[in-house]
């Protein structure tokens, strides 16, 4: 038997390996080396003059993180109390906008949101002034916003309609209004799904380039972008990039080390990143 | 038992689900103290009478009454009622002290009392030291207990309990049975206990409430519901019996079988049809020469307690329930004493049951009824 499950998990093992734990190595090997292959500390320690980015990333993921939250939550909340039929319509059209490419959609807000662009067309026709949008830290949380909100709404709805309705009934029954019903089992018991749906937002959030490289031009620089430059840009510097990369996933393991203490240590299938 | 006051008054309840009626003009009166059941088959609208006393259904006509105030638009958590729930529906993100808290948390009440009547409630239940237990790591029988616990904790006038036992496996289902009952009796509050299982019905409650099809078959005593079943369907439902046609001729004398018996039934008129029930525990086997009802044993089954057989009387299969055995093939004759005898008048059930020919289907029925039933709630073993 166990040998049999382990040739069939071979495939998957060996894939694994090779592209994601040998990657992982090859990232740390680059950040602690210099360009001729020597130990080196130096490019770990020149990334604290890049923290102004790094607070700016975290912050504007945080900001899109909670506004999806709050956006995502009534909304899952309100499919999941929807009938079976008109559930499966809402789930399709929430997922709607990702069957398109990322790069369009951004580029369509690109264009919503210019000076000339097609929202202060508007402006102008209806004689108001006309409002500076784009390459603001606004535009690139709204793009954050627009692009992973799926991924909150989603694991949110699994959850709650996995809730059972007698549980509820059970919470009014001895004495709980809507309201406390709410607060007192159906928040608790989705924390869950908040958990994953934070998570599986702030992530791409953070680390996300495409997004803050249209919408916020360049006084918005993220992470991301950095770690572009690093590779693909200007700045070709591999072992400073790979020192960001890393520094970037401590920072996000720890965030969502924290995040997990809040999940009641039940394994419900929250913080799926870990 | 002293007779109290009404506390739930349900005037012609109508409900109905998706267009189907569930309850048509439907009254039932339930007084404090009372152990009552609502017994009947599944569909026959016992749950939704008790969903409507929990305020979880609102009925399309009619009102409830609860110590004579009109409680039918009242929310369910304005009401002075508590349910336990088929599955016990306990909060899965909550400790089983916290479950038992909750109601009393609502309610604002100190959290050295909330201390105190949880200890009260664990000790109750017999499940003191489980306080901070998670209640996913609780067997069937523990949930169920921590569910009654945390209903009582909020000090409810009337509990309502929705087929609680049926997930549990047959030894605990009893134990729980007597441990219901004692709570009953230590609180005095009033159960409203909906099963199928009329064995637990009879053996749990003041007052047992028999129904079909939306309609109260019955009210009674369980003795009173056992011995002087109101038509076929309750005498069915309720035990084993054999129900024959037959003319009551006139006061205390029936005919049925072929022959004239001697009851104690009257108030039927002359020569009217009614159903004869006969339960199988008080038929006599005699010698064949000495009675008049003789018949072929078809069918021997051993119960335990006493033999079932099935015997044939010129073409009507009877069961009797007796200590001795008998050999397939034997002749064997019937003996009753008027004692033995219940008349009741003609229903639309009349005719639906009775003999014993097609015995195997009904078992049939059974099985899959409790298969069913083990489907919706875990293990179930049928009686």
């Amino acid at each position: 038997m166990k040998s049999k499950s382990r040739l069939l998990s071979a495939p998957y093992t060996l894939w694994t390996v090779l592209f994601i734990v040998i990657p992982m190595l090859l990232v740390v090997w680059f950040a602690f080396t210099d360009k001729s292959g020597n130990f080196t500390l130096e490019n770990i320690l020149s990334v604290g003059q890049y923290s102004n980015v790094f607070l700016r990333s975290i912050w504007l993921g945080a900001v899109a993180t909670a506004v999806s939250l709050l956006l995502g939550y009534p909304l899952a909340y309100i499919i999941a109390k929807m009938n079976g039929k008109r559930q499966g319509v809402m789930v399709m059209l929430v997922m709607l906008p990702m069957w398109m490419n990322f790069l369009l959609r951004t580029y369509a807000w690109m264009s919503l949101l210019e000076d000339n662009g097609l929202i202060n067309a508007l402006f102008v026709n209806l004689g108001l002034p006309r409002l500076h949008m784009i390459n603001t830290a606004g535009a690139v949380v709204l793009g954050m916003v627009y692009n992973y909100i799926p991924y909150m709404i989603l694991p949110l709805y699994s959850i709650l309609t996995k809730i059972d309705p007698s549980v509820i009934e059970a919470a009014q029954d001895l004495g709980a209004s809507d309201r406390k019903v709410f607060l007192k089992v159906i928040v608790p018991m989705s924390m869950p799904g908040v958990i994953s749906g934070i998570t599986m937002v702030f992530v791409p959030a953070v680390s996300t380039f495409i997004i803050s490289k249209m919408l916020g031009g360049g006084a918005n620089l993220l992470i991301g972008d950095l770690i572009d430059m690093q590779f693909l840009g200007s700045a070709y510097n591999p072992n400073l990039g790979s020192a960001i990369s890393l520094v970037l996933m401590v920072i996000i393991l720890i965030c969502m080390g924290i995040m997990d203490q809040f999940d009641d240590g039940e394994s419900t299938g929250g913080g799926v990143m870990l | 038992m002293k007779l109290k006051d009404t506390i739930i008054s349900l005037k012609d309840i109508a409900v109905s689900y998706d267009g189907e009626q569930v309850l048509k003009n439907f009254n039932l009166d339930i007084r404090d103290g009372e152990f009552v059941t609502l017994l009947g088959p599944s569909g026959c609208g016992k749950t939704t009478v008790l969903r409507t006393i929990g305020g979880f259904v609102t009925p399309d006509a009619g009102e409830v009454f609860f110590n004579g105030k009109n409680i039918t638009n009242l929310p369910p958590y304005k009401r002075e009622v508590n349910t336990i729930f088929q599955k016990y529906a306990l909060f899965p993100h909550l400790n089983v002290y916290d479950n038992i808290a909750f109601g009393m948390r609502l309610k604002k009440k100190s959290e050295r009392e909330v201390k105190e009547t949880v200890h009260k409630m664990l000790a109750m239940v017999n499940l003191s030291g489980y306080s901070h237990r998670g209640v996913g790591q609780l067997s069937g029988g523990q949930q169920q207990r921590v569910a009654i616990a945390r209903a009582l904790a909020n000090e409810p006038k009337i509990l309502l309990l929705d087929e609680p036992l049926g997930a549990l496996d047959l030894k605990l289902r009893k134990d729980m049975q007597v441990e219901l009952k004692k709570i009953q009796q230590q609180t005095g509050i009033t159960f409203i206990f909906v099963t199928h299982d009329q064995e637990e019905a009879l053996s749990m409650s003041d007052t047992v409430v028999v129904m079909d099809g939306g309609v109260i078959q019955q009210i009674g005593t369980p003795t009173d519901i056992y011995n002087e079943p109101k038509n076929a369907f309750v005498a069915d439902f309720i035990g084993e019996s054999n129900i024959l046609d037959g003319v009551m001729l006139e006061d205390y004398r029936v005919r049925f079988a072929g022959h004239e018996f001697a009851c104690l039934d009257k108030g039927f008129g002359t020569r009217t049809p009614v159903d004869v029930v006969i339960r199988p525990e008080d038929i006599d086997v005699v010698e064949a020469a000495s009675t008049h009802i003789i018949g072929e044993v078809t069918a021997v089954t051993f119960k335990g307690v006493h033999y079932e057989i099935i015997v044939d009387v010129a073409g009507f299969k009877w069961m009797i329930q007796s200590t001795d055995c008998r050999q397939v093939g034997d002749k064997i004759g019937l003996s009753l004493t008027p004692d033995d005898i219940h008349v009741m008048a003609k229903s639309e059930y009349s005719g639906t049951f009775g003999d014993y020919s097609t015995f195997s289907d009904e078992m049939e029925e059974d099985i899959s009824a409790s298969e069913e039933a083990s489907e919706e709630g875990g293990e179930d073993d049928e009686i």
